[in-house]
């Protein structure tokens, strides 16, 4: 048995991990989640805004990440439709326009009566700009010198949600979700910090602990990977039970099925590997 | 001369931007410079463009092992940069229909977005989902406890693992919320995996973080006093080339 563990082909061990992430996946298996304090600031910094506040919402990230950060990005696309207010997207990763899109495509499509039609009067798309934290400098201090038109090409002063908007200090609020460089950290340190912008970010697993010393200063709050999607989803269905029979406005909870058994898959694998070295070890062959 | 220059115009922008933060008056000059860097970093896709081709072309002609994986790159990067220069597929704008390039290149149904979400986006979430199939391989061949620091780190991956997922309210959700010692101590309800993954991350991550991260801007700062100043040159390559 043991010399069988011993060289066990990884290609199993791949096998049973695939296994565990698509059956729950498939299945739709979701668990209640409980929003942490963490992600309820984010929920608060959101939600305890008056109807029809300013927001920026930058969206950092690429496909390779949007298995982690789509949800969150479609959490805080709803949650601030729910609250009726004008949304700023902006990206400073080329294919976050697609990303930007997706976000679009829910406002029109699931909230037609606040958004469809009302490009630019209740949301913008300023697209990407080159120049990372260079660009989060410019828009913090003005806006105008970094995005002269929209993604379409019209001019920042012939659209009524820019015409008067010198910077970004004057938004209620900056959402952004990141996948790395430039993103969050750069956000925080060039852009909220500096002008006590009001910010609240999304960010991959990875990022977190990165990100955990900005809370709660510099820093409103953060959601941790898809774990703080789920609960941000999951306090957003608390105060807006409607959303509970939108099955895309739980992306995260179902995701949070594989996360489990993926996660329990991991320390039994863990605990193996060990009962197997420390058999070795007795028998003087580790 | 070849040193004299980017050394004056690093110090020059450098305390420029130094100045920006302090002394209201410089403040434009500051946005201004960054603008230019902006433009600059725009730049650079070009000059990423050019290196991409100058690799890959090298790689073909030489006819070095898995020259043509190299191929493949070309091809799929001139495909796609001439789909997106010329909007295959997109339509007018509805604004200027008698222009037919004045569409958005991003279009639902053009060739650039097809590629993008049919081609792009599945290979992307296809790499990094090979994450997991490698995590798993190694948590099975690699996080052994070997010494007391290893066996530590296994604990605590442990509990972090249990108590990011709803394994946690299963494993400890019924632990009842009294003293275990006399009153107003530990309680039962303290040692539930999600409230220790909490204190992990709290008490153990954040000051960690907070320190490293003071150690890094003191070095930032230092390294960056030094190329201000001239005295450390070497951004600007060998002495040699000099």
């Amino acid at each position: 048995m043991l010399e069988i563990l011993q060289n066990l082909d990884r290609r199993w061990i791949f096998l049973v991990m695939f296994v565990a992430v698509a059956v729950p996946l498939i299945m739709g298996t979701t668990f209640p989640e409980t929003p942490s304090d963490q992600v309820l600031a984010v929920f608060d910094a959101v939600d305890n805004l008056p109807d029809g506040s300013n927001i920026v919402m930058a969206l950092d990230y690429d496909p390779a990440s949007a298995g982690e950060l789509q949800p969150m990005a479609s959490a805080f696309t709803r949650h601030c439709a729910l609250k009726k207010h004008n949304i700023y997207f902006m990206t400073l990763w080329p294919p976050g326009i697609n990303m930007i899109e997706g976000s679009i495509n829910i406002l029109n499509e699931e909230y037609p009566e606040t958004y469809k039609g009302k490009y630019g009067t209740k949301y913008v798309n300023l697209g990407f700009r080159a120049g990372n934290e260079g660009v989060i400098k410019l828009v913090v201090e003005d806006l105008k010198k970094s995005y002269t038109t929209d993604i379409h090409g019209t001019n920042l002063d012939n659209i009524p949600l820019t015409k008067n908007l010198k910077n970004i200090q004057q938004v209620d609020l900056l959402a952004n979700v990141s996948a790395g460089y430039p993103g969050s950290q750069e956000w925080v340190l060039y852009g909220s910090s500096p002008f006590d912008i009001p910010t609240v970010v999304g960010c991959t697993g990875v990022q977190a602990p990165i990100m955990l010393p900005y809370i709660p200063d510099q820093l409103t709050g953060m959601l941790a990977a898809i774990k703080g999607a789920a609960e941000y989803e999951q306090a957003i269905i608390n105060h807006y039970p409607e959303l509970a029979k939108n099955p895309k406005a739980k992306e995260g909870l179902v995701r949070m099925g594989p996360q489990l058994v993926a996660h329990v898959l991991l320390i039994s694998l863990i605990v193996l590997g060990n009962v197997i070295y420390f058999l070795e070890r007795r028998q003087g062959t580790a | 001369m070849k040193r004299t220059v980017p050394l004056l115009i690093s110090a020059v922008t450098g305390f420029i931007l130094i100045g920006t933060a302090f002394i209201p008056m410089f403040e434009e000059w500051g946005n201004d410079a960054m603008a230019w860097f902006n433009l600059l970093a725009a730049f650079a896709f070009i000059l990423g463009g050019g290196n991409l081709l100058k690799m890959q072309l090298q790689k073909i002609s030489a006819q070095q092992a898995g020259w043509g994986y190299a191929a493949v790159t070309l091809i799929a990067f001139f495909v796609t940069l001439f789909v997106g220069l010329a909007k295959v597929g997109v339509h007018p704008n509805a604004k200027f229909p008698e222009f037919s390039w004045s569409g958005n290149y991003l279009e639902v149904g053009s060739a650039f977005w097809w590629f993008f979400e049919y081609i792009f986006t599945p290979l992307s979430a296809t790499m990094f989902a090979l994450l997991a199939f490698y995590i798993s391989s190694a948590a099975f061949r690699a996080f052994r406890a070997k010494n007391t620091e290893a066996t530590i780190l296994l604990i605590i991956a442990v509990i972090v693992l249990l108590g990011r997922t709803y394994a946690s309210e299963w494993l400890t959700g019924g632990f009842p919320n009294e003293p275990i010692f006399g009153e107003g101590g530990i309680t039962y309800s303290d040692f539930k995996l999600d409230h220790l993954s909490q204190i992990i991350m709290d008490d153990f991550t954040t000051p960690g973080m907070r320190a490293i991260k003071i150690g890094i801007a003191l070095g930032v700062a230092s390294t960056s006093l030094k190329v201000l100043l001239g005295v450390d040159r070497s951004y600007l390559g060998s002495d040699q080339e000099a």
